[in-house]
């Protein structure tokens, strides 16, 4: 049985009048301890993807299937890192991570809530900043804060939703280094959204075009066949990543010239030329 | 150094931000965009309040010349050349009798303030006195079981102050404790924002004294057989009735109109329906919530006057509205002067109200 399956997914927005579908015909199955990446342009529906996993809202049609069960609700099993962090701004660092951890183990006492947060700040590297609040913080900070606080509450499958899409390239790197850290440790499932293909090939074990919406559906899988721990230098000079990055890259491509010449609309450029001010 | 960093911190946290050229000059070493900003920011603000202290005089002498030739004629009118001299040398002698009564000067203003604080000063003088008086009696009367003798002379100018501060913060507080429960409640549920919709658009705009008169019909009713002081109580629930509504609106606004992201991360952190309300609802609804208990305070700060008026209950209002009736040669000036008391103490509800709304504002976008 596989851990979380699509079946035949199809998203709709909008009422009567204008219907909208989003998704359509999704299908996709992940498999226990797997590492898949889900690479699509901006617009092409992939945070309602993952709000559907997540549990955040419903499909029109078809079925998610988390171990066997359909996702109704959100659940602590499955813990996401939004795209735009979504930190309470009123709360310090230690408090947002807190709150998180406090409904994740109601049972737990004070002390050991605390210890867990603690640690999980430390993991991420905001010990120093632990009673600051988000306000105070760099967009990587806030954002590793969020990666902390949806780690801290031990989810067996982690979505992520272009989680470093707005950070810097060095701390993007380190971030995706602690991501693969806590993944390969724990052995947990992971879904990565992203824009950047080259992101996919170094975290994911198999990665999946999402052609753009609307009625965005999934493309061909592309196995990322490269042994882990993969070292990012070394990468570059690999025939097996070039290739795979070739290849998506390619396709990506083509879906995009697919979408231009989907559209019949011609454009009528106004017939201006410039001025001249040479007399 | 770091006491003159405090300082500037609090002046800016209460508003008072326009103080800071003044902080600066004496903090450290003063450098030359410190000097134009002191007199961007505190010279010219100066000159416009002598400028408008000058155009009063200006207003106030125009007025009092036409008053005074007007009662000259009319005497020579009514009673010839010779009532008319007199009338003449009456209002040059500064007899008060004759004042032309019109627009007080500054000047007037100024002494009639005076008047006022030395006016308190011998009812305070008094009331001690009283009280010294009347202490071994009262501890008799006590012990009989009957009622203390309290003093009942008239009250000075500061003790309406006190006495009208009291009745607003009594009806901001019930303004407070109806419109923020209610409005959190309205902006939680649409089915309930959208049927009680009607009844806000229709009482907002109703005129304070239209309030106090419907809660005078109530409460004349409801306190017919107790002895308690019913004109406060009646001004104090119109002030509150007339203030709640910006508060009842921002409330539920603020509740109604929390960010998306923050709905989202109650839901997938899962926490219960009280715990949402708690944690994340109301935190990130607080900075509209004090916006609307700010604009609440004012409001209720400016109809009080006018329902102490109305209500003959004692306070600012009812000691403008006895001034204008007494129509003594001070009376006007006396008005002026609780016209200025009652700006600056709105002044300054305003800014301790903004000051609490900046402590536990944040920006929107922080934590995204």
């Amino acid at each position: 049985m596989a851990y979380l399956e699509l079946k035949n997914v199809c998203k709709t927005y909008g009422d009567e009048s204008g219907n909208t579908e989003v998704l359509s015909n999704i299908n996709l199955t992940i498999e226990e301890g797997e590492f898949v990446a889900i690479v699509g342009f901006t617009g092409s529906g992939k945070t309602t993807l993952v709000n559907l996993i997540n549990g955040l809202i419903k499909p029109t049609s078809g079925e998610v299937l988390f171990k066997g069960i359909p996702v109704v609700d959100t659940s602590h099993e499955r813990g996401v890192i939004f795209q735009n962090y979504s930190l309470l701004p009123w709360l310090t660092v230690g408090q947002n991570v807190y709150m998180a951890v406090k409904e994740a183990f109601p049972k737990e006492q004070k002390s050991v809530l605390q210890k867990r947060v603690a640690d999980y700040v430390e993991m991420v590297s905001l010990t120093p900043a632990i009673n600051k609040r988000p306000k105070e913080l760099s967009g990587g900070m806030r954002q590793r804060v969020a990666v902390a606080r949806a780690l801290a509450m031990n989810p067996e499958m982690i979505i992520m939703d272009e989680p470093l899409g707005a950070l810097d390239a060095l701390t993007r790197g380190n971030l995706q280094d602690e991501i693969l850290n806590i993944w390969s440790k724990d052995k947990r499932t992971a879904l990565l959204i992203t824009n950047d293909v080259d992101e996919g090939i170094y975290m994911a074990d198999r990665i999946i075009p999402l052609k753009p919406g609307p009625n965005a559906t999934l493309g061909p899988e592309f196995k990322i066949d490269i042994e882990r721990p993969r070292d990012k230098t070394a990468l570059n000079d690999n025939p097996k990543y070039k290739e795979t990055r070739n290849a998506i890259i390619e396709y990506l491509m083509d879906i995009g010239e697919e979408r231009k010449s989907v559209s019949d609309e011609t454009y009528v450029l106004p017939e201006i030329s410039p001025k001249s001010f040479v007399a | 150094m770091k006491q003159s960093i405090t300082l500037s911190k609090v002046t800016q946290l209460m508003g008072f931000g326009f103080l800071k050229p003044i902080t600066v000059l004496f903090s450290g070493k003063p450098q030359k965009e410190d000097f134009i900003n002191f007199l961007k920011k505190i010279v010219v603000p100066l000159l416009s309040i002598v400028l408008f202290i000058g155009l009063w005089q200006a207003g106030a002498s125009a007025l009092y010349n036409k008053e005074a030739n007007y009662k000259i004629e009319k005497a020579l009118a009514d009673q010839g050349q010779l009532a008319a001299d007199e009338m003449k040398a009456c209002i040059a002698s500064g007899e008060i009798s004759c004042q032309p009564n019109t627009l007080p000067s500054p000047a007037q203003v100024w002494a009639s303030f005076k008047t006022l604080i030395e006016d308190h000063k011998i009812i305070s003088a008094d009331k001690l006195a009283f009280k010294e008086k009347t202490a071994a009696m009262n501890e008799k009367r006590i012990a009989a079981g009957k009622d203390p003798i309290t003093y009942t002379g008239r009250p000075s100018f500061v003790d309406q102050i006190v006495t009208s501060l009291k009745t607003v913060f009594a009806g901001f507080l019930l303004a407070l404790l109806i419109a923020v429960p209610i409005g959190i409640v309205i902006g939680l549920s649409e089915t309930l924002r959208s049927s009680f919709n009607w009844l806000i658009q229709i009482f907002k705009p109703v005129s304070p004294v239209v309030w106090l008169l419907l809660v005078f019909m109530i409460v004349k009713t409801l306190t017919k057989d107790s002895n308690s002081d019913s004109a406060f109580i009646i001004s104090f629930i119109s002030v509150g009735l007339c203030a709640m509504w910006a508060t009842l609106v921002n409330t539920a606004m603020g509740v109604s109109s929390v960010d998306k992201d923050y709905i989202n991360v109650a839901k997938v952190l899962k926490l219960g329906p009280m715990q949402k309300v708690f944690k994340v609802i109301l935190p990130s609804s607080l900075p509209l919530i004090f916006t609307g208990l700010r604009i609440t305070l004012s409001v209720a700060w400016m109809v009080l006057i006018a329902i102490e008026l109305l209500a003959q209950s004692p306070g600012l209002g009812s000691f403008v509205w006895e001034e204008f009736q007494n129509g003594a040669i001070d009376s006007n000036s006396k008005i002026i002067v609780a016209m200025f008391i009652i700006g600056i103490i709105g002044f300054l509800l305003d800014r301790i109200m903004l000051t609490i709304q900046n402590m536990v504002s944040f920006n929107k976008n922080e934590g995204v």
